[in-house]
């Protein structure tokens, strides 16, 4: 006897959505619209006081970004979600829901630079610190834990320099400490990997890049794992004790495995408003649907890269977690078995300069400051995403001068490849003016 | 809020407002495996229209200390204990799927304290699969995906939780694995099969009495429910269309709508 409950492929395309309920429209409708009327007043004030479900304002929830929000908890395995403007939004919205002027953050250092930013510079601001910790120094996590410590937050796969995380030992040490793990997940997508199967308490994305997948448009995206027992200390008082905002209410206590979700948006889009747009949720729906064919094809294109980059001589070195070199090959097996993802950082031969004929020269593959597009795409980080950083931080991040980030995408990867040797032939020239 | 019942520490949601003894007490009994947490969407609308609402985690559940209790019958004489306990002599009872065994067993021995009873998803008996019980008393996780899935209907299937954002199989199966699944959902499926004081414990009430079904309910089919209902004199029978077992959240405004309708009209404030 085996649950007949639908699978990863099936939910991409039906989860959170009744089409008996929206007027038989088969396609999920565009609610563009702000407001919901009440029946009369006591269902206003049934849903201002949370005793009821249903939608008030769109900042707070919209019927369109609900079916998004229900169909990405459905495919992470998570109890709730809340979508968000934009995966920075989405991070600062978790963050603010967690912590508290005072608070602390143990996080890798291998973050997007946006977030490295977040982090770094912006969330001080607000009395909120961070340690980093680069993400292979798995001991170092659990040195970096201080007393007000809120969570550990990491990128599974580090951008962009692809080292790997190891989930499950760190999601042991946020849990001995009573701490929950924060994983941004973007990288690979829940048809990659579930970080809750691997311990991980809140998983955070940037919808915008494979999920969404057409480079079409932004949203971020919270997902609730629900196993996280907020009660066990007393590390959460604004989850667990009686919020002023709600005549009293105890997030903990009343919704329990969706308590952070309900905080989030009875707070964070309350009183942020970081609200994703209903024709963007839309858009973002229209990538979920065919998330697994693409997400085959970009692993399988960027195997091939590997392969190629490899072998080819104007590349000083390749990281990605398919090659059997990689440090984290083995982990990746583990974490990743459907495929290592199609981020890849390789080392141009000849460094900065060699980078920046390479990249003046592809034709096909777009010079832009995204990943996970349909498209390839690449960017030399430490002059654009990671521009921020001086020398020493992007040493301690993982980057280098030669270094390119490379997003690949579902062309002919005959195409891709010839638009390289292109890059690399222009790279060349520069090398030889530099050997006379 | 927590209290004491038999020496052991009791949590159960007050829905939110504080817990008054001059309003009358409705009581929230879950079903086998839950919290009080699978009421939010009811409780919560009593507690703000003049009622003090109790909805109980049951020994070994949820936040509530002690084991499980093994019998049906062990669980209504502690229902009875926690009314005792909460300086009550009356009370409405709402029960559940397991919750309505109990609900039933409690106002068939102590009709002199329960004012209305209230059904959802019931039956005079819930016999189980037994490969499902034999998989529950092993905390085989296998038993919460099965019990998701009898659970719920085809369209909560899909989703469509009343409140955006939340995810029904997700959220129902992480309730039942808040603790080990031998000690709550085993215990529980057990105390369900070995009941069978149910059609006996029916006959015995005269007190108004209602019965919220749904017709795609695989845990408790329609036809069970109605069996029960026709075993209970005057009962008030309501079927929720398209629903599964989990009307209470899949179809939760419409079984709002009917609790309510049945509880200001047989159990008003006074």
């Amino acid at each position: 006897m085996d649950p007949k409950t639908y699978k990863f492929d099936t939910l991409s395309l039906h989860a959170g959505y009744q089409p008996d309920k929206n007027g038989g429209s088969r396609q999920v409708p565009i609610y563009q619209t702000t407001s919901y009327l009440f029946d009369d007043v006591d269902h206003a004030a049934a849903l201002f006081n949370l005793e009821r479900g249903g939608h008030i304002y769109s900042r707070i929830s919209n019927p369109t970004v609900g079916v998004l929000e229900e169909r990405v908890a459905a495919l992470e395995g998570g109890t709730a979600a809340i979508a968000t403007s934009s995966g920075m939004a989405a991070i600062f919205l978790a963050i603010m829901t967690l912590c508290e002027s005072g608070d602390h953050i143990v996080a890798s250092s291998q973050v997007y630079g946006g977030t490295a930013n977040l982090l770094r510079l912006t969330l001080p601001k607000f009395g909120i610190n961070t340690t980093f910790v680069k993400p292979r120094d798995t001991e170092g996590f659990k040195k970096a834990i201080q007393k007000n410590t809120k969570c550990i937050f990491g990128e599974l796969l580090g951008n962009p320099g692809n080292e790997l995380m190891n989930m499950p030992e760190v999601a042991d040490i946020a849990h001995n400490a009573g701490l929950p793990l924060m994983i941004d997940s973007t990288y690979q997508t829940p048809y990659l990997c579930k970080p809750f199967d691997f311990g991980a308490d809140i998983v955070v994305h940037s919808l915008t890049k494979w999920m969404a997948g057409h480079g079409s448009s932004m949203a971020g995206i919270i997902v609730e794992g629900g196993k996280f027992n907020w009660m066990q200390n007393d590390k959460f008082p604004s989850l667990t004790k009686e919020y002023e905002g709600y005549h009293g209410l105890s997030f903990a206590e009343e919704f329990g495995p969706v308590a952070f979700t309900m905080k989030a948006r009875a707070e964070g889009m309350r009183d942020f408003g970081p609200c994703l747009s209903p024709q963007n949720a839309w858009n973002v729906m229209q990538g979920i649907e065919t998330l697994s064919v693409r997400m085959e094809k970009h692993c399988s294109n960027a195997e091939k890269m590997v392969e190629y980059l490899l072998a080819h001589e104007s590349v000083a070195w390749v990281s990605h977690p398919s090659a059997p070199d990689h440090p984290d090959y083995e982990l990746a097996k583990k974490i990743l078995p459907k495929g290592r993802g199609s981020m890849i950082a390789f080392g141009i031969k000849g460094g900065k300069e060699a980078g920046t004929a390479f990249i003046n020269n592809v034709k096909l593959a777009s010079h832009l400051a995204n990943v996970g597009d349909t498209r390839t795409l690449v960017i030399h980080p430490a002059s654009a995403t990671h521009s921020q950083m001086d020398e020493a931080t992007l040493k301690f991040a993982g980057l280098s001068q030669d270094m390119i980030r490379l997003s690949v995408g579902i062309e002919d990867i005959d195409d891709i490849k010839n638009d390289f040797e292109d890059g690399f032939r222009a790279a060349k020239k520069p090398m030889l003016v530099a050997n006379k | 809020m927590k209290f004491n019942v038999n020496n052991e520490e009791v949590f159960a949601s007050t829905g939110g407002r504080p817990f008054d003894k001059n309003k009358p007490l409705i009581i929230f009994i879950h079903g086998s495996g839950l919290t009080h947490m699978c009421w939010v969407l009811q409780t919560r609308y009593f507690a703000f229209h003049g009622y003090s609402v109790l909805a109980l985690d049951l020994p070994g559940h949820g936040l509530s200390g002690g084991k499980s209790l093994t019998s049906v019958e062990e669980m209504a004489d502690w229902i009875n204990d926690v009314i005792d306990a909460v300086g009550f002599n009356q009370t409405s009872l709402v029960g559940h799927s397991q919750g309505c065994l109990v609900a039933l067993e409690c106002a068939s021995r102590y009709p002199n304290k329960i004012k209305t009873l209230s059904l959802m998803g019931g039956a005079g008996a819930i016999p189980m699969n037994p490969e499902l019980l034999a998989l529950a008393e092993n905390s085989d996780p296998k038993a919460v995906d099965l019990m998701m899935d009898f659970a719920h209907g085809p369209s909560g299937h899909f989703g469509g939780h009343p409140v955006p954002g939340l995810y029904h199989l997700n959220t129902g199966s992480m309730l039942v694995q808040s603790k080990e699944i031998k000690d709550t959902l085993g215990v529980d499926f057990r105390a369900c099969e070995n009941y069978t004081n149910g059609f006996e414990a029916a006959k015995k009430l005269d007190l108004p009495t209602l019965s919220i079904l749904a017709d795609k309910d695989r845990m408790c089919r329609l036809k069970d429910g109605k069996k029960l209902a026709d075993h209970i004199k005057g009962s008030d029978v309501h079927v929720i269309k398209n629903c599964g077992h989990m009307m209470l959240l899949e179809e939760a405004d419409q079984t709002l709508a009917i609790l309510k309708r049945f509880i200001l009209d047989k159990y008003p404030i006074t």
